[in-house]
């Protein structure tokens, strides 16, 4: 293991200065990522307020227990990413290695259920703005061959623009329509589409893919701090890395514990 | 210096690490469930409000806060300060004039 003085850059007096220094920097960091999603927090916000039918919609087509599970995965990281710090701290190297690659795994978990969120959406034409696809077949799916206003839209590729439903929003319009089930209509929503569906979808992918750019951004972080350790660079007396790269990694926890209610689990 | 030896920063004890890894997965099935229970508009204030507990666990114990120097929370809270000021005067704009802009299309307010 390096001497003590092999790390301490000419500029600090103490080790604990450059580790002091170094931690500030990065919540200095962290600070402009937190801004940086609160403009698509503020989007959201917006749209939601102007647009609450369109939210309370489109958001059953988000399946809630993979969200709830890429919530878990997500806690789960971070705990093993704690635990790695504190390996580094305790200068036990094996522990930090199986820490970080835990965390990884995590990582890779998260992605790969997002991954079969968004395949499911694309299939459907669950997207943004104008690759939005009207899905007013989806509640007929639910009630039998319930009433149908207009013609469903073909399989996969390119189906012909749907022409909009002709019927107010649903706050203002009647709840449910002739679906001869009024159960049904009522615990599944308007069976009327509203307007502008895609804006929640555009502020779905938006928020969850730049989340997910960062879990991304995140693993390679990790991945190198992975090899940098397997190389035994760090130590009691050095660890800074480590600990930087789990601020990074909270983070985008943190992130994703606000995206998850916001966006899954709308009334 | 503490008792593990430490030159530099504290060591958060395992006990504590795990500790609060269990509270947040509560607090996550807490969540999910609270939104079988129906509270109208509250519903959202309160999956906001776990959520922000949520969020002071995970810094304030995963993210070294508690045993930190006290500066790097304020740069945090700052940060969060700001980011109230951007979303909260934009929305001073959102639902106010919503009757205006599109005739007969605002859901979000009463019809008259």
């Amino acid at each position: 293991m390096n001497g003590e003085a092999a790390h301490l850059a000419h500029h600090f007096d103490t080790e604990e200065q450059q580790a002091a220094s170094s931690k500030l920097g990065m919540w200095l960091f962290l600070a402009t990522e937190i801004l940086l999603f609160g403009g698509l927090f503020c989007a959201y916000a917006v749209y939601r307020g102007n647009h609450p039918d369109v939210f309370v919609y489109a958001h059953r087509f988000l399946d809630v227990p993979l969200g709830a599970l890429n919530t878990l995965v997500l806690i789960t990281s971070s705990l093993t990413m704690a635990l790695a710090v504190r390996a580094a701290q305790l200068g036990k190297q094996k522990l930090l290695v199986a820490m970080l690659s835990l965390t990884l795994a995590g990582a890779f978990v998260f992605l790969g259920i997002k991954f079969i969120e968004y395949e499911h959406k694309w299939k459907h034409g669950l997207l943004w703005g104008e690759r939005y696809q009207s899905q007013l077949h989806y509640g007929e799916a639910e009630s039998e061959e319930g009433g149908t206003e207009e013609a469903p839209p073909s399989g996969e590729g390119a189906a012909p623009p749907i022409e909009r439903s002709t019927f107010p929003p649903a706050a203002v319009g009647p709840r449910g329509l002739a679906t001869g089930d009024r159960e049904a209509a009522a615990e599944h929503g308007p069976a009327v589409e509203p307007e502008k569906v895609q804006l929640f979808f555009g502020v779905y992918f938006a928020m969850t893919g730049l989340h997910a750019l960062h879990v991304i951004a995140g693993m390679v972080v990790i991945g190198w701090i992975l090899v940098r350790a397997r190389r035994g660079q760090f130590g009691k007396d050095y660890f800074t890395p480590v600990d930087l790269a789990g601020l990074y990694w909270h983070l985008v926890d943190l992130i994703w514990i606000f995206l998850f209610p916001l966006l899954y689990l709308i009334h | 210096m503490n008792e593990e030896g430490k030159v530099i920063a504290h060591v958060v004890p395992f006990r504590v690490l795990v500790g609060i890894w269990f509270a947040l997965v509560l607090l996550t099935v807490i969540t999910v469930a609270a939104t079988r229970v129906d509270l109208g508009s509250a519903n959202l204030w309160v999956a906001l409000f776990i959520a922000g507990i949520k969020a002071s666990l995970v810094g304030l114990y995963f993210m070294h806060l508690r045993y930190d120097a006290p500066f790097n929370a304020l740069v945090l809270i700052g940060s969060l300060l700001f980011v109230v000021l951007f979303v909260g005067l934009a929305l001073l704009d959102t639902v106010h004039y919503q009757s205006e802009m599109i005739p007969g299309y605002a859901p979000a307010m009463e019809q008259r």
